[in-house]
């Protein structure tokens, strides 16, 4: 039965003054009669706009029909078939830019909420079916090394291993899964699920090692000729985090958003066993306007910090990160600075940071990026007392494997050169996709680069057979 | 899991591990560190790998915080629950003929693979070690096998000369001009003493840095220090640095960014081993 409300089904959250003192999951999902109910919201468009506006293709309307019947299990492998991480893309895509941007029911009113939906078939799934029957053991002879565990690295050897391969992941921190592990929170992305997509690859026959270092511990050429890795995928992510080069960058209490987020999700910083240092600040300020500022933001809410600015040298409108998450963000207490642009750091005696110097700025012509670039407003210095600078103004591909494989042919800033149609990269047998190749993108993007890396894979692996 | 195989008490400080670590030891070279964790949740430390062999790594630590005292908790047999490795960029031990390495407390321990290398590829090696009193003296042997002239001092003189390493490098760059590098690991303040003094001399030296670190990959940014007024990752981009241009005062600053958490972490895990062994 058609449901013609003009606003999404509500999705219960934790409250805002209860969650910004806690690391537990916000948003809690649908239950079987809310998904449904969206579920009626749903036109069943001919001409499926909003399937051209996932970057992997998922036939949104066929899984939403399977939802309006109740057939939870059979929606999950429409999605599964082109998107093997969708209880993680259900909670970390920008959808608003995405599918739901061309939802047309998003021209009168709200758009069907595309991105609960898959999240909740996902995690119906993952509570409702086991992996226990499934082990799969390779029926192709070739073996295949993944570089990096993160979303690309885990899509590509999903992909391979279903087509028989003998997949290897080497993942070089004591945990797989890249950033979903080290950089989303477990507030937004808890990582027991992480762990239930890693483990079901483990069951589908993937090998992860963790704690090697491609291009350290085995270099490239000993993956190929001492291990017999017949294909290589490198997805080591854009790990290295960009400073902004103003004074006393390097003063104590200045932090990376990586360095800070991985202290707190990978190393559990916020739990009362770990032995992880972290500072303890009162105030914060978090510089940048993606979802990694927004997660280093609420972070520090939850870590006790009683003020925590946001940073951004455009407004609101052009800030890259997932709606929602801003909006979580102002309403768990996050102060916004918009057009404010750090110049410099102030620090005391004992090298610890104690403030940070900003000019205000403005909107001029759009630039190359068809944003408006933002302009210095003369004479508009301020300072904000802060005992805890975050940096989170992006990241650049990580140089590891480039620096150890003299022949990769790179871009100026770093990313791995590839056929735009295979993901191949100048090197016969090596393949490269996600942020190693694009700089920092979305989870998404990357699990498509690495399936499409799979398929050339396969492709180049059968004509050499 | 990486096997501990032998464990050896240098000092009442400082202990020597010998892992199973095959994958490591493989490729390791004098100069490059591995990242280790010794309790889920743990912190992640870098220690400089001072010796391998076909089929194991050796480190040497000083117990000086939470995740050194749980190190060394453990025993012959037991096992590391992750090591990472071998990082960094070797220590760069050709071109030179006539080097002088000075080692520091703990820090000998990375000095010592550093001149067996040179002496393995027949530079003539001076070695300088330093202690605060006889008592922490550690690798005594091992460096007077690969020098060609060694000396060894402590603060208080209760082992050998008294003085600290400065003096006795200024002795000799006062006498002879002919080196062409120092090589110096050991504390902060040492390295920057030693520095001080070959600027004077002109005589170019490197340091290793020993920043406080995360994943040991470039990810991160917490080993950053400033190098000729740029900022460097020690992990990527060391760990040896030409020590003439490294901002030592805030890398000093910067390793001292945890030390009141860490001082609480460990006295937190003392009480709680000490309260555990009387419950047994
Ligand atoms: S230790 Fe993380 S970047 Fe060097």
């Amino acid at each position: 039965m058609f449901n013609p409300s003009k606003e999404k089904t509500y999705m219960p959250v934790q409250d805002a003054n209860v969650r910004n003192k806690n690391f537990d999951e916000v948003s809690l999902g649908y239950d079987c009669n809310s998904a449904i109910n969206e579920a009626n919201r749903c036109l069943n468009c001919k001409n499926t706009p909003c399937v051209s506006g996932c970057p992997v293709g998922v036939k949104i309307p066929d899984f939403i029909g399977k939802i309006k019947e109740g057939k939870f299990e059979e929606a999950y492998e429409i999605i599964n078939n082109t998107n093997t991480l969708a209880a993680i893309c259900g909670r970390v895509c920008p959808q608003e830019n995405q599918c739901e941007k061309n939802c047309v029911r998003a021209k009168n009113g709200e758009a069907v909420a595309i991105g609960r939906l898959e999240r909740f078939v996902a995690d119906f799934h993952l509570n409702n079916s086991s992996d226990d029957n499934i082990k799969k053991v390779a029926s192709k002879n070739q073996k295949v090394a993944v570089i990096g565990s993160g979303p690309a690295g885990l899509s590509c050897a999903s992909e391979l291993a279903k087509r028989g391969y003998q997949v290897t992941i080497f993942e070089a921190l004591h945990l797989a899964g890249g950033v979903l592990v080290y950089g989303i929170p477990e507030f937004r992305l808890p990582k027991s699920i992480v762990q239930k997509q890693i483990d079901h690859l483990i069951s589908l026959g993937v090998e992860i090692k963790t704690n090697v270092v491609i291009g350290k511990t085995i270099t490239i050429e000993e993956l190929k000729n001492t291990y017999n890795y017949k294909a290589i995928f490198i997805a080591s992510g854009a790990g290295l985090p960009r400073f902004m080069n103003i004074e006393n960058e390097n003063a104590n209490g200045v932090y990376s958003a990586n360095e800070y987020l991985t202290r707190i999700n990978l190393m559990k910083a916020y739990k009362e066993t770990s032995d992880t240092p972290i500072v303890k600040a009162n105030k914060v300020a978090v510089v940048g306007g993606g979802n990694v500022a927004m997660d280093a933001a609420r972070c520090a809410k939850r870590m006790g910090a009683k003020e925590v600015y946001i940073i951004y040298r455009r407004s609101k409108e052009e800030m890259p990160a997932r709606q929602e998450e801003v909006e979580h963000a102002l309403e768990e207490g996050i102060e916004f600075k918009f057009l404010t642009n750090p110049i410099s750091i102030g620090k005391d005696s004992n090298n610890f940071v104690n403030k940070i110097r900003c000019v205000k700025m403005k909107l001029g012509e759009p630039d190359a990026s068809n944003r408006r670039s933002p302009i210095v407003i003369e004479n508009s210095e301020f300072d904000i007392e802060v005992d805890c600078v975050i940096m989170a103004i992006g990241t650049s591909p990580n140089p590891l494997i480039r620096n150890s494989l003299s022949d990769l042919k790179v871009e100026k800033w770093g990313g791995i050169i590839v056929d735009e149609e295979t993901n191949a990269t100048s090197i016969e047998s090596i393949y490269a996709g996600g942020d190693a190749v694009t700089g920092s993108a979305t989870v998404i993007l990357a699990m498509g680069a690495g399936k499409k890396a799979a398929d050339s894979i396969d492709k180049y692996l059968s004509l050499k057979k | 899991m990486f096997k501990i195989i032998k464990k050896e008490i240098l000092n009442p400080t400082v202990t020597l591990m010998k892992i199973e670590a095959p994958l490591i030891a493989k490729n390791a070279k004098a100069g490059q560190f591995v990242i280790l964790r010794v309790s889920s949740d743990g912190e992640r430390i870098p220690l400089t790998i001072a010796d391998y062999d076909n089929n194991t790594i050796t480190i040497i630590f000083q117990i000086v915080g939470a995740t050194t005292y749980k190190l060394n908790q453990l025993n012959e047999n037991d096992t590391i629950l992750d090591v990472v490795g071998p990082l960094g960029n070797p220590t760069n031990t050709k071109d030179y003929k006539k080097v002088i390495v000075i080692g520091g407390g703990v820090g000998c321990a990375i000095a010592y693979p550093v001149a067996k290398q040179f002496h393995l590829e027949k530079s003539n090696v001076t070695s300088i070690i330093g202690f605060r009193n006889k008592d922490l003296i550690i690798l005594e042997n091992e460096f007077k096998q690969v020098s060609n002239q060694f000396y060894i001092l402590t603060d208080d003189g209760s082992y050998n000369k008294k003085g600290f390493v400065t003096n006795q490098l200024e002795e000799l760059l006062k006498q002879d001009s002919s080196y062409d590098l120092v090589i110096a690991i050991g504390p902060l303040v040492m390295m920057k003493a030693v520095c001080n003094l070959t600027k004077i001399y002109n005589v170019k030296t490197i340091v290793s840095m020993n920043s406080i670190m995360i994943d040991g990959t470039g990810m991160c940014g917490c080993c950053r220090l400033t190098v000729d007024g740029k900022t460097r990752f020690a992990c990527i981009d060391g760990p040896d640095f030409d020590g003439h241009s490294i901002d030592f005062d805030e890398a000093i600053e910067r390793s001292k960014m945890y030390h009141s958490i860490e001082r609480n972490a460990y006295d937190h895990v003392c009480n709680l081993l000490k309260e555990e062994k009387k419950n047994v």
